[in-house]
């Protein structure tokens, strides 16, 4: 029945209703776990879901493009080098006649694999550091902390240029250089979560029935702190791609035959006058990869947040 | 009839560290002691340290100074396996019902984990005991399946003491458990506290700030004042009798449901702030707030002592 007016509600309209034992306890809504909140809240907002498609795309361009290519994104070929986009090579060649298509692949995955391996090094690193300093506290917190401090002073630059310096290039040296400092924001997040959730009264009551360190640690804490986790790591992974980018910019980055986006950007810049394609084309693909995990990181802690469960 | 006393509190301390100097006094130089069925009432304001002595004696705080015996052992001479035991004989129901219940996990998962940490019960029978403890508090078995978010306060707080009866206690220590609750629903959590204790025999220490609640619960009362207990009587001794100038403060708040004997009742009204327990006062405690403050109240500090049998007060005027 519509009701247009509040006068049209009368008396009769009215019907008792008796509650029997238990009925007030109903719960009539389906049961929703968290997770399905979360990924009901992301679906929602467009932009993360945008920056979700162009992640998956970029994963599809890294792993399936190779296979469409016939080019190998090694092999030079010098009667070929600098040829502009077409129907042969889609992305055009370098300077050495190399396949953009099946370099730019290549370069992606690389890429994907120091961000990724970045923010699982982090992710370890600073869980374990910032678990321990948060929950043990006190003087085990203070001098954890002091470190932490101090490493974070240090701009991660100095640290890498340094470390490139002794270690020499390579993969492993890059993805270290870019954890060897990077943990200690991961350390410092988990640390406060972990003095936050610490002390709310469901650990205390877990403590009084008698649940173990590890027990707490596994079954409360670490599901608690899980979103902002993974919110950080999220941004963790651009923030490795683009710093390996960067320093493969200055010449520090992963040694040839390896290409990643960043030593493909250097490569284009030097013929930027002449063949703009070379530099436009790996832009392109670090800035989508950076708006992608930017978007998806956004609507993740949106989409976690506690708060504005609706 | 013989009483026997279950847990003795002796002395009990309870400091806490703030940066270099300051040092805050919670609890301090507390003794009394709960006899078994009893329902002992902790009353006192916000800050007095009521809730740091019930931490304190389910072993969630490690006393700073003094012992709690409980079952004729001190609670700090347990180790290992004995810890655990002990974490079965007594609970502690919480405050505030939101903040007690995991709210990633599933209601039968809060119950289920007291049984899965004293190894309880495994698979079906785990999720029997689930059902039956949701029951006893008068809620059913599909609520097993919810978060806590999906429940009402009263609802969840009755969630908080099905987990504290998972492990079949003999003890447990509410702390505040109705104060964060509407008063249409603090009934339905003191009947079901009422409940449990003739079904299963329980023992009580019943923390709250709601006087009139403590009277219709409990046989004992201490009142609290910052760190030091001031009062101690039967509740009905204390509640006709009261001694302390502040006792006699916290009991005249308690409104008379009688409009016309409401209106002509003169309150005592305690004038003041509580002071800091980093830095208490001198002498007797509340004599910054006493009506009857003497010279004498300035600089010592008074001790309990007896002004009727079972009735203890510390105070320079009796």
């Amino acid at each position: 029945m519509r009701l247009s007016s509040a006068q049209e509600i009368t008396q009769d309209m009215f019907e008792p209703l008796r509650l029997g034992t238990g009925e007030g306890e109903a719960i009539t809504r389906p049961p929703i776990s968290y997770w399905r909140e979360v990924v009901r809240r992301f679906r929602r907002n467009r932009l993360a879901v945008a920056g979700l498609v162009i992640l998956v795309a970029l994963l599809a361009f890294a792993f399936i493009g190779p296979l469409v290519s016939p080019w190998d994104p090694r092999e030079q070929s010098l009667f070929d080098t600098n040829k502009v986009p077409s129907r042969e090579h889609w992305f055009g060649t370098d300077n050495l006649g190399r396949d953009m298509f099946a370099r730019l692949c290549y370069g992606t995955k690389v890429s994907l694999f120091v961000g990724v391996m970045a923010a699982l090094i982090d992710l370890v690193v600073g869980v374990i550091y910032g678990g321990i300093s948060g929950y043990f506290g006190g003087a085990v917190d203070d001098v954890m902390m002091r470190i932490v401090d101090i490493l974070y002073g240090i701009p991660y630059i100095i640290v890498a240029i340094l470390l490139l310096v002794v270690i020499g290039p390579g993969l492993w040296s890059v993805i270290l250089a870019m954890t060897i400092t990077g943990w200690v924001g991961m350390a410092r997040l988990v640390r406060g979560q972990v003095l936050q959730l610490k002390e709310q009264e469901f650990v205390l009551a877990a403590r009084a029935l008698g649940a173990s360190h590890l027990g707490i640690i596994l079954r409360h804490l670490i599901p608690n702190a899980m979103g902002v986790i993974i919110v950080q790591m999220t941004f963790t992974i651009p923030g490795a791609i683009f710093g390996e980018a960067f320093l493969s910019f200055i010449g520090l980055g992963v040694p040839l035959p390896l290409a990643s986006l960043g030593t493909m950007a250097n490569d284009g810049y030097q013929y930027l006058r002449i063949y703009p394609y070379q530099l436009i084309i790996p832009a392109v693909a670090i800035i989508m990869t950076m708006l992608g995990f930017n978007f998806v990181g956004d609507g993740l802690r949106d989409a976690l947040d506690p708060k504005l469960r609706r | 009839m013989v009483q026997d006393t279950v847990l003795e509190v002796i002395n009990l301390r309870k400091y806490f560290q703030f940066g270099r100097r300051a040092v805050l006094k919670a609890v301090d130089d507390l003794t009394f002691s709960v006899n078994k069925g009893e329902v002992f009432g902790l009353v006192g304001e916000s800050g007095c340290g009521k809730t740091t002595v019930g931490r304190t004696i389910v072993g969630l705080y490690s006393p700073t100074g003094g012992r709690i015996v409980y079952g004729g052992k001190d609670t700090a001479g347990l180790h290992g396996a004995a810890v655990k035991r002990f974490k079965r004989r007594m609970q502690i129901i919480f405050q505030d019902p939101y903040a007690s219940l995991d709210p990633r996990m599933t209601v039968g998962d809060i119950i289920g984990e007291a049984l899965d940490i004293h190894g309880l019960a495994r698979g079906r029978e785990r999720l029997a005991r689930i059902h039956d403890l949701l029951n006893v508090v008068g809620l059913s078995a599909e609520h097993a399946n919810r978060f806590p978010h999906e429940f009402s306060g009263g609802q969840r707080q009755r969630i908080g003491i099905a987990r504290a009866l998972a492990v079949d206690p003999e003890f447990i220590v509410a702390d505040e458990p109705i104060s964060a609750l509407d008063v249409s629903i603090q009934a339905q959590v003191v009947n079901l506290l009422s409940r449990l204790r003739e079904e299963r025999g329980l023992t009580y220490i019943f923390i709250a700030h709601d006087l009139a609640m403590v009277k219709h619960l409990s046989d004992n009362v201490g009142v609290m004042y910052l760190g030091r207990l001031v009062e101690l009587a039967p509740s009905a001794e204390l509640y006709r009798n009261p001694v302390h100038p502040y006792t006699q403060g916290l009991l005249s708040a308690i409104p008379i449901p009688d409009p016309r004997i409401e209106r002509e009742r003169k309150r005592i009204v305690l004038e003041g702030e509580v002071p800091s327990p980093v830095n208490p006062p001198r002498g007797c405690r509340f004599q910054t707030r006493c009506r009857h403050a003497k010279p004498v109240c300035r600089e010592e500090d008074p001790k309990l002592k007896p002004v009727a049998p079972g009735h203890l007060v510390a105070c320079h005027l009796f």
